[in-house]
């Protein structure tokens, strides 16, 4: 330990020369590139945003955060309760027609790099409620990067899913999917926020909605 | 619970006030219930409400149903509650099917206020319209939503799902 912390610092002076060097370097320093050190960072600190929908949400995210799951050994411990400042959202349950709309405005308020955990038989395909109030798997109306199976799934499977989610982070997050559910882009941007440039749409509701609070 | 004779005895004096008012009586399972002219339900329900000696002031459920093969089709139920004898009274109007148009009866909102939010449920799934009701619309599904699913000719809609074990055995 002594020995090493002495090199160190010799390193540091640059005075290690030659062989020590070599070693030295082939010890201490790992080589990647950037995007690779980008993905890692982003994998091991995510911010789910705090959001349930039905019985899954015991599960996770509620179960998850606690001491016997404990979802901070894996870096997202942070829930955030705005989508704005959210990584992650988990569908913990089935989405009824009424709540896709709104699932989908969360899911387009969040910033990129954004990912979706589709939990348990419900929100992936609609479980046991086939009928007319659910809709038949959320993927019908938004992006799901990971979908775990379960009724519901037990927190070990949401954590086991979970790393298998930092795992594509890690690797090759876009694979044009986004794109195809016009997913990309779709933040409404406060007016004199960065990248100000709110579609006239949001503009529009915007200012409508400044009146109305000012009536 | 009014027993068997003393729903009669109801009935009884439902008649003197209101005749031809009640259709019939039941009481299955220990659980009375008139069975009332859609026409007059307003008027029975004021009756069970402020009759002395009746009290049956608190509307604990409304709600609708569907007996498909049977006819007429629609039952609107009231759960009424006498808070100072415990006692429950089941009021049942059932309606027919028109060839055109949704079934209609009576608002009961004057009466029993409650009844605004289980109206509009009742008309949200089974396309029963309240006349006189404050605010007929949608309550939980979306306002644009086409049909009326809780009727039972409404197809329960979802997908099928396709098992290999099925298509392979029996595809």
């Amino acid at each position: 330990m002594r020995d090493r912390q002495l090199r160190a610092r010799d390193m540091l002076r640059g005075d290690l020369e030659g062989e020590d060097l070599e070693r030295y370097v082939e010890e201490r320093v790992v080589m990647t590139n950037f995007d690779k050190m980008l993905g890692w960072a982003r994998a091991n600190s995510m911010f789910p945003l705090t959001f349930g929908l039905a019985c899954c949400a015991i599960e996770a995210p509620i179960s998850l955060v606690t001491a016997r799951y404990d979802l901070a050994r894996f870096g997202a411990e942070a829930l955030r309760a705005s989508p704005r400042q959210a990584d992650m959202i988990i569908l913990s349950g089935r989405v009824s027609i009424k709540m896709a709309p709104v699932v989908r405005r969360l899911y387009d308020q969040m910033l990129e790099p954004k990912w979706a955990i589709s939990m348990g038989a419900c929100s992936s395909s609609g479980g046991m409620f086939s009928n007319y109030a659910v809709v038949q798997g959320a993927d019908k109306f938004m992006p799901i990067d990971l979908h775990i199976p379960g009724c519901p799934p037990r927190p070990e499977a949401v954590l086991y899913g979970f790393t298998k989610l930092q795992r594509k982070i890690m690797g090759n997050p876009d694979q044009g999917w986004r794109q195809r559910y016009n997913a990309a882009g779709t933040e409404e941007w406060a007016r004199g926020g960065p990248r100000s440039e709110p579609n006239p749409e949001a503009a529009e509701a915007y200012e409508e909605a400044r009146g109305l609070i000012r009536a | 619970m009014p027993d068997g004779p003393g729903l009669e005895l109801i009935r009884g004096e439902i008649e003197q006030d209101h005749p031809g008012a009640v259709l019939d009586t039941s009481f299955d399972r220990d659980q009375p219930a008139l069975v009332v002219d859609p026409a007059q339900i307003l008027a029975v329900l004021a009756w069970l409400r402020d009759a002395p000696g009746q009290g049956y002031r608190f509307l604990s459920s409304l709600h609708a149903a569907d007996y498909l093969p049977a006819e007429p089709r629609f039952a609107v139920h009231y759960e009424l509650l006498n808070r100072d004898r415990v006692e429950r009274l089941r009021v049942k109007a059932l309606l027919a099917n028109p060839t055109e148009g949704l079934p209609e009866i009576d608002s009961c909102v004057e009466l029993f206020p409650t009844a605004e939010f289980q109206e509009r449920e009742a008309y949200d799934f089974f396309g029963i319209v309240f006349r006189g009701h404050p605010d007929l619309t949608r309550i939980l599904l979306p306002d644009d939503y086409a049909g009326w699913p809780q009727r039972r000719d409404f197809p329960i809609g979802g997908e099928p799902v396709a098992f290999t074990y099925n298509e392979r055995n029996y595809g």
